[in-house]
């Protein structure tokens, strides 16, 4: 497992992700399951250090509207690569409610899905696949750069965009 | 015709390394099939019972005389020789290596065409009227906004896995040439009282095994917000389409347990969203800059009236009829809309062969302002010819063997590939069509029975459409034995309905012979030769037709 985030491989990963039944620790920032963090919202607001929620695909964000700007990470589960549930709820995150924090990929992360995730407003992935953790290290990630829709993360103009108001690129970066 | 530039180069040619390299993982071991199979269907390639299949992107059915001479070399050199055309307006080659798809979508990418998307739970390549630009009904070309969604839904991040594959469709007439209210989206464009344009909207349409008609939730979406919209329709469907079955995994599935209320509440809710953000709201300049690709060619000042054109048809019976059936009426006063029936009796239909596709690029190249156009009939198009050059372009066709003088009639059949081609067919179509044409072979008797669309599919996915035939049939697997069901009824156009089974399934010795009986009593009840068989079917209901069919039994 690595832990790949704003364009790196990072090795310390201050959270602890918990869960349904694992007791609280009393300190350091901890992400719990969503109907968790919903049942035990009252009792989370007293804790001096930050806060994460786990959404699992299909969970959706109902519930937590008022929760999500004081959240420092959301995690979003990929049960499989072909379920894209979390694509959407990523972007909701991103552009409806304006989060800032930390939107971490978990699960079945691949690297033929890598940009679409980090255009959809991932920072961070939690990677299991040695192929994928390899293929990243090394750089050998070939993915179209250029493409024809504005999503959730800043892009520019390709110098190629010919006026084109939604033309975005990903030169230079994943 | 949209003509590429340098980014729309760049993203082709990008793709066509990501999915060389894809190739590459896989040959190599590094993908399993399994793992492979989703990044392969992205990009059209199949693994069917013999070879791999690639289907070729033909955005809304347009082509060019230098993309369809790619084609026919692209079967010569790496298939047999010809290639199959889709309901959906695309190309399918059967016989393809592997190891050979990079070379043929680079090849594919140097004339502007590509394979993306035309597989996959993904948004398939947006179709139209393949009439569009021609058609003298239309109020606008519709391939604008078909080909502004297809730049829009190309490898979109948030869209690339759905539940299901996902179908757009797009007309500008009222006449629906496109079968719009069978597809997941259904664009009609239209104007409103204050002359502006926009668009009624349809979802849930869809054929498969669950047959549904579109409903509809937009009577008027302003133009400015087509992408706004169909982005908050696609968000809709991908969080909360079914994920657990794949026969349940179509947005008409959603839209039918849901409610079209509901649905319809949660899409204009997360479209005020989405337009209040205003990124998705459409420039009127970008508008015009991708009309100005379709705008119209240079048409001559003609007379309505051709009299070359006249003195042919009194000449010639057989041109005749190729103009009663296969002509129809352009836009600008001169020109003629002809249709290349893909349907000779005997072939396969909607299959060409490589010179065949050479022939019909030289003739659009002469007489059409270089246009083909592909039809989800399976037939092709040439949409501005001359009425005066239609007399030599049907005896080129002639000398071809495409000039059947069929479009509309009983013989110009829809088959999916069958199980001569298909992993999922349970039965063979193409056979079928085949002994149908040949049973109907008289054109004077086609011509007696006037308008009847048969469409036939190989297994319950329906890609021939046999739901929305006047007469549909359907291949179905009994103890090993293939066996046909007919429904009556069915419609694709904007009177849209879904036919009715009309009882036991018949052999496939059989099935021809209860096709006859069909026909033999429509044309026994219907009130006159003005009275086309989907009409006289709706006023008679199945009753006499079932009775027909199964009274000896």
């Amino acid at each position: 497992m690595a832990l790949y985030r704003n364009g790196s491989f990072v090795a310390d990963d201050p959270w602890r992700i918990l869960g349904a039944d694992e007791a609280l620790p009393a300190e350091g920032p901890v992400a719990l399951p969503k109907a968790r963090f919903i049942a035990e919202r009252d009792g989370l607001a007293g804790r001096n250090a930050p806060l994460g929620v786990v959404i699992e695909a299909g969970e959706g964000l109902d519930g937590l509207e008022d929760d999500i700007n004081r959240l420092s990470l959301v995690v979003l589960t990929f049960p499989k690569y072909t379920d894209g549930r979390n694509y959407s709820t990523a972007r909701i995150l991103r552009e409806r409610f304006g989060y800032r924090g930390e939107l971490r990929a978990i699960g079945n992360v691949l690297r033929d899905q890598l940009r679409f995730m980090l255009r959809c407003g991932f920072d961070a992935l939690e990677i299991t696949h040695e192929g994928t953790i390899a293929a990243l290290r090394d750089g050998r990630i070939n993915l179209v750069s250029l493409h024809y829709q504005p999503a959730s993360r800043d892009e520019a103009a390709p110098p190629t965009a010919g006026g084109h108001p939604w033309r975005r690129s990903s030169a230079g970066r994943l | 015709m949209y003509r590429y530039d340098e980014f729309d180069r760049q993203f082709v040619a990008e793709r066509v390394e990501e999915f060389r390299d894809q190739v590459a993982r896989r040959l190599s071991g590094e993908l399993t099939e399994d793992e492979f199979k989703p990044l392969r269907l992205m990009n059209g390639v199949y693994l069917q019972l013999h070879a791999y299949m690639l289907r070729i992107a033909i955005p809304y059915g347009t082509l060019n005389s230098r993309k369809l001479r790619r084609l026919a070399h692209i079967a010569r050199r790496y298939d047999r020789g010809f290639g199959h055309f889709t309901t959906r307006q695309n190309l399918q080659f059967n016989w393809i290596k592997l190891e050979e798809v990079p070379e043929i979508l680079k090849e594919l990418a140097e004339v502007e065409m590509h394979a993306i998307q035309t597989s996959g739970n993904c948004i398939r390549n947006v179709s139209a009227d393949h009439f569009a630009g021609a058609a003298a009904d239309e109020i606008a070309d519709p391939r604008v906004y078909a080909e502004i969604l297809r730049q829009w839904s190309s490898l979109h991040p948030e869209f690339t896995f759905l539940p299901r594959k996902f179908k757009i469709a797009v007309v500008a007439a009222e006449a629906d040439r496109a079968a719009i209210q069978v597809h997941d989206i259904g664009l009609q464009v239209k104007r409103n009282e204050a002359g502006e344009t926009g668009f009624a909207v349809w979802v849930g349409g869809g054929l498969g095994r669950t047959p549904m008609i579109g409903r509809k939730v937009r009577d008027f979406l302003p133009e400015a917000e087509l992408l706004s919209y169909c982005e908050a329709i696609l968000r809709v469907y991908n969080m909360h389409g079914r994920r657990d079955n794949k026969y349940k995994a179509r947005l008409k599935i959603l839209v039918h347990e849901t409610g079209v209320d509901e649905i319809a509440r949660d899409i204009e809710a997360e479209y005020e969203d989405i337009r209040a953000r205003g990124a998705l709201t459409m420039p009127q300049e970008e508008i015009a800059r991708i009309r100005a690709y379709f705008a119209p060619p240079a048409f001559a000042e003609l007379p309505a009236r051709s009299s070359a054109f006249e003195a042919a048809k009194a000449d010639s019976r057989s041109f005749a009829r190729f103009v009663e059936r296969n002509v129809a009426p352009h836009r600008v006063p001169g020109y003629g809309i002809v249709t290349i029936s893909l349907k000779a009796i005997g072939a396969p239909p909607g299959d060409a062969t490589a010179e065949q596709m050479e022939l019909i690029a030289d003739l659009a190249e002469r007489y059409s302002f270089d246009e083909v156009r592909v039809s989800h009939e399976q037939n092709l198009v040439l949409p501005h010819v001359r009425l005066d050059d239609i007399p030599a372009v049907h005896a080129a066709l002639a000398e071809a063997d495409l000039a059947t003088p069929n479009a509309g009639l009983v013989t110009d059949i829809i088959a999916c590939p069958g199980l001569d081609y298909c992993s999922l067919a349970n039965a063979r179509s193409i056979p079928v069509a085949q002994r149908i044409a040949e049973r109907f072979a008289d054109i004077e008797r086609q011509k007696e029975i006037g308008e009847l669309k048969i469409k036939i599919s190989g297994c319950i996915n329906a890609c021939g459409h046999h739901h929305v035939g006047h007469i549909g049939i359907l291949g179905v697997d009994r103890k090993g034995e293939e066996f046909y069901q007919i429904t009556l009824g069915g419609s694709g156009d904007e009177t849209c309905s879904i036919g009715e089974i009309v009882g036991k399934g018949f052999s496939s010795d059989e099935v021809v012979g209860a096709v006859e009986t069909i026909v033999e009593t429509y044309l026994r009840l219907r009130e006159g030769p003005q009275e086309t068989f989907l009409s006289a079917f709706r006023r008679l209901g199945e009753a006499p037709f079932r009775e027909a069919l199964y009274a000896d039994a």
